[in-house]
C-alpha cells in the first residue's frame, strides 16, 4: 500500500508571531520555521503503518519556496521513502494546495493520504477535504485512530460531542488530530541518511494548477487585548466580587 | 444578496449555533434560506421556520444525510447551493468537515472562521492560533465561509414563518458508511452554549479530581471543560477541550481551575466576560486575562468556593 503525506513549512509553534508594524503582514523575518505540527502527527501515522507492513512506500509532499525541502528533509528522516517538492514563491490557498495535490495524487495513485487537518499558520481546517472532494476520494477528517482492513479504513474522528467512526473504502484522505499518535524525534543516523533519499522538484505549471490567490490578505492587526485584573486575598473574596461586582452568580 | 445557511441539528433539535450564523447573515444582508439535511428531521425543520428572518427552509430528508457525511452532505450543499451567492455554516465540527468539500466542489475558495462582516466581500478571521487577526478580502464571485459562532448574537428562535420546500435528489455516498459514535451524556449544559464554564487543567492531578469541578457546575448549572494538558494526560475525554484546536467558549463567567494558560487554551476562552482563574502558581499566564485572580491550591480552594456559592 503506497501512502502521500503531505506536509507544511509554518512558524514553530513556540513563535509568538506579531503583526508588522505597517499591519500588512505578520513578521516573519528571522523566525524559526517548522514542520506543522499536525503534519508531523501525519508522517508518524505513516511510519506506523510502514513498520506494521501495512504501507509500503510514503511519499512526502510539499509546496512554497526553496525552503520546504527542510521540511521535507525532516519527514525522509522521521521514515518517508521519497518527497516531492512542488516549487513556487506565491502565497499558497487551501483550494490551490488542494489542486495540486490532486495533480500529484493522479501520478502516484496513493491508496491513503495522510495530511494534517489545518496547519497553525493560516488555521483554516480545509486542504484534505477539499483534496477529497476534488479526487473524489472519501474523508476522515480529525482522526483519533486510524485502523486498515480489507481494503478499507476505519478512521475514529474527534467531534464535538466525542467521537463519531467512520468507515471508508480505499483510496480516502486523512486528516489528523493531535491525539491520533505522538511523533518520534529523527535520529541523527537518519538525518544523515535523509539527505541522500530522493528528492524531486515540480512546479505549479507541470501540474496544470494556477496559484493565483483569491481570498486576498487586506491587513493584519494585534486581537483585541484583555487586561490583566486583580488578585482577590481569599475564597470569601472571590465569591463576594463574582456576586456583588461582576453579578455572574 | 441570496444566502444559504446550512443548519446544524441532530435530526430533532435544531443547534443554536445555527442561530449565530444567522446573524452573520443578517450582517451580510439579503434573503435567508436554511439548508436542513438530515434523517427524520421534520421537527428541525420546523424550528428553522420559525427563525427570525428567514424567508425558506429547504429539507433533504433521507437516510443518507442522518450522520451529517461529507461525502453525502457537501455534494448536497453544492448543489443547493449553486443558486446563491453567500453559503454559511457554523465553524463546528460538522461545518468544518462538510463546507471545505463542498466548497472545492463549487471551485470556491472558502473563509474559514469569520469573526466580523466588513463588507459584502471583506471579513476578519483569527490567524495564528488568534494571535493575529486577518482582514481578508474574497475575489471568488460566491462567497464560502465557516463562523465563528462565539462572535456573533443568536438570531431570534422565534418569530418567523418561513415555507418549508423539500429537497428531492439524494445524494447518497457510496465509499464511506457510518459505524458509530461515542456521545458524552451529560445534563449539564453543552459547553459551546453555556452561560457559566468551569475548566481543569493539569493542576488537577487526574479524572476523578474533576468530580471537584462537577459539583461546583451543578450549582452553578455550569458546563465544564478543561484544557490540552488534562486532556492529553487522559484525565477527560477530547470533547471537553477548551482551545484553538478544540472548543472556541464565551461565556458570561469562565472559571479555570488548575490551568496555567498556554496560548491554544487563551485562544479558545479569552472572549469571555468574566473570566476567573484559580492557580497556586503566581507566575501562571492565566492571570494576564483573568479578571479575578486566586492565588491558591485549588484543592481547598475549590471545595470552599462551592460551599459558599
Amino acid at each position: 500500500m503506497k501512502v502521500l503525506v503531505a506536509v507544511k513549512r509554518v512558524v514553530d509553534y513556540n513563535v509568538k508571531v506579531r503583526p508588522k508594524a505597517d499591519g500588512t503582514n505578520v513578521e516573519l523575518a528571522n523566525v524559526k520555521m517548522s514542520i506543522n505540527p499536525f503534519c508531523e502527527i501525519a508522517v508518524e501515522e505513516a511510519v506506523r503503518l510502514k513498520e506494521k507492513g501495512t504501507a509500503t512506500e510514503i511519499v512526502a509532499v510539499s509546496m512554497g519556496a526553496k525552503p520546504c525541502q527542510e521540511q521535507l528533509r525532516t519527514a525522509l528522516a522521521l521514515g518517508a521513502d521519497r518527497a516531492i517538492h512542488v516549487e513556487t514563491d506565491a502565497e499558497l490557498q487551501p483550494l490551490t494546495v488542494a489542486k495540486m495535490l490532486k495533480a500529484i495524487a493522479d501520478e502516484e495513485k496513493p491508496d491513503l493520504i495522510i495530511m494534517g487537518k489545518q496547519s497553525i499558520d493560516g488555521d483554516n481546517n480545509q486542504t484534505g477535504q477539499m483534496l477529497a472532494a476534488l479526487t473524489g476520494m472519501p474523508q476522515g477528517t480529525f482522526a483519533s485512530e486510524v485502523a486498515i482492513a480489507d481494503g478499507s479504513v476505519s478512521v475514529t474522528r474527534e467531534i464535538d460531542g466525542g467521537l463519531q467512526t467512520v468507515k471508508l473504502s480505499l483510496p480516502a484522505v486523512v486528516t489528523t488530530d493531535l491525539r491520533l499518535n505522538e511523533p518520534r524525534y529523527a535520529s541523527l543516523p537518519n538525518i544523515m541518511k535523509a539527505k541522500r533519499k530522493p528528492l524531486d522538484t515540480k512546479t505549479p505549471e507541470d501540474l496544470g494548477v494556477n496559484v493565483e490567490a483569491r481570498v486576498q490578505l487586506v491587513g493584519v492587526e494585534p486581537p483585541a487585548q484583555r487586561s490583566a485584573g486583580i488578585k482577590v486575598a481569599d475564597v470569601d473574596a472571590l465569591v463576594e466580587k463574582l456576586k456583588n461586582e461582576a453579578k455572574v452568580i | 444578496m441570496s444566502i444559504l445557511v446550512i443548519a446544524e441539528h441532530n435530526n430533532a433539535q435544531l443547534n443554536p449555533a445555527t442561530l449565530n450564523v444567522v446573524d452573520a447573515a443578517n450582517k451580510i444582508g439579503g434573503d435567508i434560506t436554511i439548508l436542513v439535511a438530515g434523517e427524520n428531521c421534520a421537527e428541525v425543520a420546523n424550528q428553522a421556520a420559525s427563525v427570525a428572518g428567514i424567508s425558506k427552509v429547504i429539507v433533504a430528508d433521507d437516510a443518507a444525510y442522518g450522520h451529517q457525511l461529507a461525502e453525502s452532505v457537501a455534494p448536497l450543499v453544492a448543489e443547493v447551493g449553486a443558486a446563491f451567492d453567500y453559503i454559511l455554516a457554523a465553524a463546528t465540527t460538522t461545518g468544518k468537515n462538510v463546507l471545505p468539500r463542498a466548497s472545492a466542489l463549487l471551485d470556491v475558495q472558502m473563509i474559514s472562521d469569520i469573526i466580523s462582516v466588513e463588507s459584502g466581500d471583506t471579513f476578519k478571521r483569527p490567524i495564528y492560533a488568534g494571535n493575529v487577526i486577518a482582514t481578508v478580502k474574497s475575489i471568488d464571485a460566491k462567497k464560502v465561509m465557516t463562523v465563528r459562532t462565539t462572535a456573533f448574537d443568536a438570531a431570534a428562535a422565534e418569530g418567523g414563518s418561513a415555507s418549508i420546500e423539500a429537497h428531492g435528489n439524494v445524494h447518497a455516498a457510496t465509499n464511506a458508511e457510518f459505524a458509530g459514535e461515542e456521545l458524552a451524556k451529560s445534563d449539564r449544559p453543552e459547553l459551546a452554549a453555556a452561560s457559566i464554564v468551569v475548566s481543569g487543567g493539569r493542576g488537577m492531578q487526574n479524572g476523578d479530581n474533576f468530580e471537584m469541578l462537577y459539583k461546583v457546575a451543578d450549582k452553578l448549572g455550569a458546563a465544564v471543560g478543561a484544557s490540552r494538558a488534562a486532556v492529553d494526560a487522559g484525565f477527560v475525554p477530547n470533547d471537553m477541550q477548551v482551545g484553538q484546536t478544540g472548543k472556541i467558549v464565551a461565556p458570561d463567567l469562565y472559571i479555570a481551575v488548575g490551568i496555567s494558560g498556554a496560548i491554544q487554551h487563551l485562544a479558545g476562552m479569552k472572549d469571555s466576560k468574566v473570566i476567573v482563574a484559580i492557580n497556586k502558581d503566581e507566575e501562571a499566564p492565566i492571570f494576564s486575562v483573568a479578571d479575578y485572580g486566586l492565588v491558591a491550591d485549588l484543592f481547598d480552594a475549590v471545595p470552599e468556593f462551592e460551599s459558599k456559592i
